[in-house]
C-alpha cells in the first residue's frame, strides 16, 4: 500500500513522540501576522527564551491595516499599538517583516505563495486558520492557537496528533460560471461545516488538475470552514511552473533537485485513504450561502429552506440562521436586496479574482444604493491590477478600490457593515458579526457573483447577467 | 516546569445551546485588537448578551441563577472558525474551568487543552439531560472527572470522551507542551539543517 503526500510529509517532521503521546513536528516555515502574534512574543520574554530559527519565521500585516490609507499613525490607536508591537518583535528577534512600506505587504496566505515562500512538502504554520490555503502547494500548513505560535517560535516544531486523510475528488467538468469557490461550498455543504473534524482533506481529480495555483488556494482555503484544519493538492507541473522564479523558490541546480523531491512527495497512485467522497463537477451550481455558517449554502437557482420541512433536531438552528439574514422561509435567494457588495480576503483576493470579475464589470456600473469595495490582497496585487488596467474598470463601474489587506472579511480595521446591511462577499465565513456589525448579514459568493449583486443591487445569478453559460441548478 | 495536574473540575454548570457557535461570535473581532489576553473575559459572547447600547439581551450568561459557574455546556462544533486563542482565553479568563460538548472544533480544542481547559465530548442525550438538571437547580454541584472520564451530578454519572493525549497532559499536568518541546534538544538544530527552507536567492 502507497503513502500520501500527508504521511510521507509527517514521517520526514516527525522528530519523536512526546510523552502526552503526541508528536514533535518540525515545522519549516512560519507565518506570522499582528493579531496573533504580541502575546506570543510576550510568553516568549516571560520564559526567558528566543526565536530559535529566525530566518524560518516571516511577517506581515494585514488584519487591522486601513486600506484607504497607509499614513501613520494610524487613526485607530489599538491598531497603531499592534503595528509597532509587531516592528518591534521583528526588530528585536530579527525576523524578515513584508511592512507596509516594502511594496510586499498583503494577507498572509497570498504573500506566503506569490513570493515563493511557500513550497511543496513543508510543514506549514501560522496563528491564522485559514492557513490552509498554503496546501494548494502540496504543503501541510496548520492554523494554530498563540501559544503554539509561542511553541513554533521558541522551538520551530509544536506538539501534533496525526490526523486521518479524507481524498475528495471532483471528476468531470465545471459548468460555465462555475469557479473554483463554487466547489468549495459546494463540499462543505455536502460535508457539513464539522465533517472535517480529525480529518486532512486532499482534493484531487480532474478539475483539480486543471485548476490554476490560485484556484487551488481558494479551495484549500476554506478547508477549515468544513471543519478540516488541513487541506492540500498534491504538487504538479502547474505547482512547479508557479514557483520557478520567485524569489524564495529555490534557483538553477537546486531548482532541478526541489523538483524531484517535490515529484516524489504526491501521494502514491496506490495510497491509503482513511475516507474517499467522489462529487461530479456538473452537480455543482454557482453557489452562495443563505445562513450564519458557509455550509448553509444553496444553489443560486435554490430556495432557502423552510424549517417546517426539516427534523425538529435542526429546526432551531435553521430558523436562528433565517431570522438573522432576515429572510422568509422557502423564498428563492435570488433577488435578495443587496448594500455592500465587497470583493477580497484570503480566499479570493489574488490576481486571477480581479481579472475574471473586471471582465464582466467592464462597462457596466455598480447600482445606485450600493457600497462596493474592491480590496486586492497583496500590495503585488495591486500593483498588477493597476498595470493591467483592472484597477481602473473598478473605479469607472463605481466600486472604491483600496489598497491590500484583509478589509471587510473580519472588520479589524475601518471597512464595516453598518447596522443590518447585507453584504455580498467574496470572503470566507458569514458567521453572526463576522464584518463588524452583530446585526450585519454576509452571502458569501464567487467574485464573478459579487460583481453580479453590485451591477444589479440583487443577489444575482451571474450567468443571467453576463448571458454566459446555461442557467441550470444543480 | 511543573504545572496543575487537572484530574478534576468541580463547580456550577450553565448551558449555552446551540451548534457550530463560532470564535467570532465567542470574541468578536474587535476586541482581538490588543496586544495582551487581560481582560478578554469582558469580551465573552459580547454581542450574544449586550445590545450596542449595552444593555442586555437575555443569555444564559447573564442570567444571574448561573453566575459564578464554572463548567459550560455546549452543543456540536463549539469553537469553530478562526484559530484565534482569544477566545479560549476569554472562556478561562470569565471564570470557565471545563467545557461538555457534542464536539469541538479541533484548533479551538487544542488552544483550550493547553490552558489547562478539558474540553470533554458526550452524547446531546446526557448534555440535554444535565442541562435540565442545572436549569432546575442552578447550584448543583458538577464533576468532570478527567482521569476517570465520566462527569458526575447528584445521584447521577455520564461517560465523556478526551482524546488520550489530551487526557495524559492534564493528568500529568503537561498542559502546556512548551518545557516538553524544549528538550528535544540538539535534535532541533539536526533537523533544521536536514528539512527544506525557503531563502532568497
Amino acid at each position: 500500500m502507497g503513502k500520501s503526500l500527508y504521511e510521507k510529509v509527517w514521517e520526514t517532521h516527525a522528530l519523536r513522540t512526546l510523552p502526552n503521546g503526541q508528536t514533535q513536528l518540525f515545522i519549516d516555515t512560519h507565518l506570522i501576522h499582528e493579531v496573533t502574534s504580541p502575546q506570543a512574543f510576550g510568553m516568549l520574554r516571560d520564559l526567558g527564551l528566543k526565536v530559535r530559527f529566525p530566518e524560518r519565521t516571516f511577517a506581515t500585516v494585514d488584519h487591522i491595516v486601513p486600506t484607504h490609507s497607509l499614513l501613520e499613525p494610524f487613526a485607530d490607536p489599538q491598531a497603531d499599538e499592534m503595528i509597532r508591537q509587531l516592528r518591534k518583535n521583528v526588530q528585536e528577534f530579527g525576523i524578515t517583516f513584508f511592512d507596509v512600506s516594502s511594496g510586499l505587504q498583503g494577507i498572509v496566505h497570498v504573500i506566503g505563495p506569490e513570493n515563493g515562500i511557500t513550497q511543496p512538502g513543508m510543514t506549514i504554520a501560522c496563528g491564522d486558520s485559514h492557513t490552509s490555503t498554503h496546501g494548494a502547494f502540496g504543503a501541510i500548513a496548520f492554523g494554530i492557537g498563540t501559544t503554539q505560535v509561542r511553541d513554533v517560535l521558541a522551538t520551530q516544531t509544536m506538539a501534533v496528533s496525526k490526523l486521518k486523510v479524507r481524498r475528495i475528488n471532483v471528476n468531470g467538468q465545471l459548468r460555465p460560471g462555475v469557479y473554483a469557490k463554487d466547489v468549495i461550498l459546494h463540499i462543505i455543504k455536502v460535508l457539513g461545516v464539522n465533517g472535517g473534524i480529525g480529518y486532512a482533506y486532499e482534493y484531487g481529480g480532474e478539475v483539480f488538475d486543471r485548476f490554476s495555483m490560485e484556484e487551488r488556494m481558494t479551495v484549500c482555503n476554506m478547508s477549515i470552514e468544513g471543519g478540516a484544519r488541513i487541506g492540500y493538492v498534491n504538487p504538479d507541473q502547474t505547482t512547479f511552473d508557479y514557483l520557478k522564479g520567485r524569489p524564495y523558490a529555490p534557483k538553477g541546480a537546486e531548482w532541478d533537485r526541489a523538483v524531484e523531491r517535490w515529484k516524489a512527495l504526491a501521494s502514491d497512485p496506490d495510497a491509503h485513504y482513511d475516507d474517499v467522497v467522489n462529487i461530479r463537477a456538473e452537480d455543482i451550481a454557482p453557489t452562495v450561502t443563505w445562513g450564519i455558517n458557509p455550509g448553509q449554502g444553496c444553489a443560486i437557482t435554490d430556495r432557502v429552506p423552510d424549517p417546517a420541512l426539516y427534523p425538529e433536531a435542526e429546526r432551531a438552528g435553521l430558523e436562528e440562521a433565517l431570522k438573522h439574514m432576515k429572510l422568509q422561509p422557502g423564498q428563492p435567494i435570488k433577488g435578495v436586496k443587496v448594500d455592500v457588495a465587497f470583493l477580497g480576503s484570503c480566499t479570493n483576493g489574488r490576481l486571477s479574482d480581479f481579472r475574471e470579475a473586471a471582465k464582466y464589470l467592464k462597462g457596466r456600473k455598480v447600482a445606485p444604493g450600493v457600497r462596493a469595495i474592491a480590496v486586492p490582497g497583496s500590495q503585488q496585487v495591486a500593483q498588477a491590477c493597476e498595470e493591467e488596467g483592472i484597477a481602473e474598470i473598478f473605479r469607472q463601474a463605481g466600486f472604491e478600490w483600496r489598497g491590500a489587506g484583509c478589509s471587510m472579511c473580519l472588520a479589524m480595521n475601518p471597512d464595516k457593515l453598518v447596522g443590518d446591511e447585507l453584504c455580498a462577499s467574496s470572503s470566507n465565513r458569514n458567521f453572526k458579526g463576522r464584518q463588524g456589525s452583530a446585526t450585519g448579514r454576509t452571502i458569501l459568493m464567487s467574485p464573478v457573483m459579487v460583481v453580479a449583486a453590485a451591477v444589479t443591487g440583487r443577489v444575482s445569478d451571474a450567468r443571467e447577467v453576463f448571458g454566459v453559460g446555461e442557467l441550470v441548478g444543480a | 516546569m511543573a504545572l496543575e495536574p487537572i484530574k478534576q473540575v468541580k463547580g456550577r454548570a450553565v448551558h449555552v445551546p446551540g451548534n457550530d457557535i463560532d470564535t467570532d461570535r465567542i470574541t468578536p473581532a474587535r476586541y482581538l485588537k490588543v496586544v495582551t489576553f487581560d481582560g478578554l473575559g469582558e469580551a465573552l459572547f459580547y454581542d450574544e448578551r449586550f445590545n450596542p447600547d449595552g444593555s442586555e439581551k437575555p443569555h444564559p450568561l447573564n442570567d444571574p441563577r448561573f453566575k459564578g459557574a464554572s463548567i459550560m455546556l455546549v452543543g456540536a462544533n463549539f469553537g469553530c472558525g478562526s484559530s484565534r486563542e482569544h477566545s479560549p482565553q476569554a472562556i478561562y479568563r470569565a471564570g470557565f474551568r471545563a467545557l461538555i460538548g457534542e464536539s469541538f472544533a479541533e484548533i479551538f480544542f487544542g488552544n483550550s487543552t493547553a490552558l489547562s481547559m478539558p474540553c470533554v465530548t458526550a452524547t446531546r442525550a446526557e448534555i440535554e439531560a444535565l442541562a435540565q438538571a442545572v436549569a432546575q437547580d442552578p447550584g448543583l454541584s458538577v464533576t468532570v472527572d478527567v482521569e476517570k472520564l465520566e462527569v458526575r451530578y447528584a445521584d447521577k454519572a455520564f461517560p465523556v470522551s478526551l482524546p488520550a493525549t489530551a487526557q495524559k497532559a492534564l493528568v500529568e499536568g503537561r498542559w502546556d507542551p512548551i518545557a516538553d518541546l524544549l528538550e528535544a534538544g540538539d535534535l532541533l538544530e539536526q533537523a533544521s539543517a536536514r528539512l527544506p527552507k525557503a531563502v532568497l536567492s
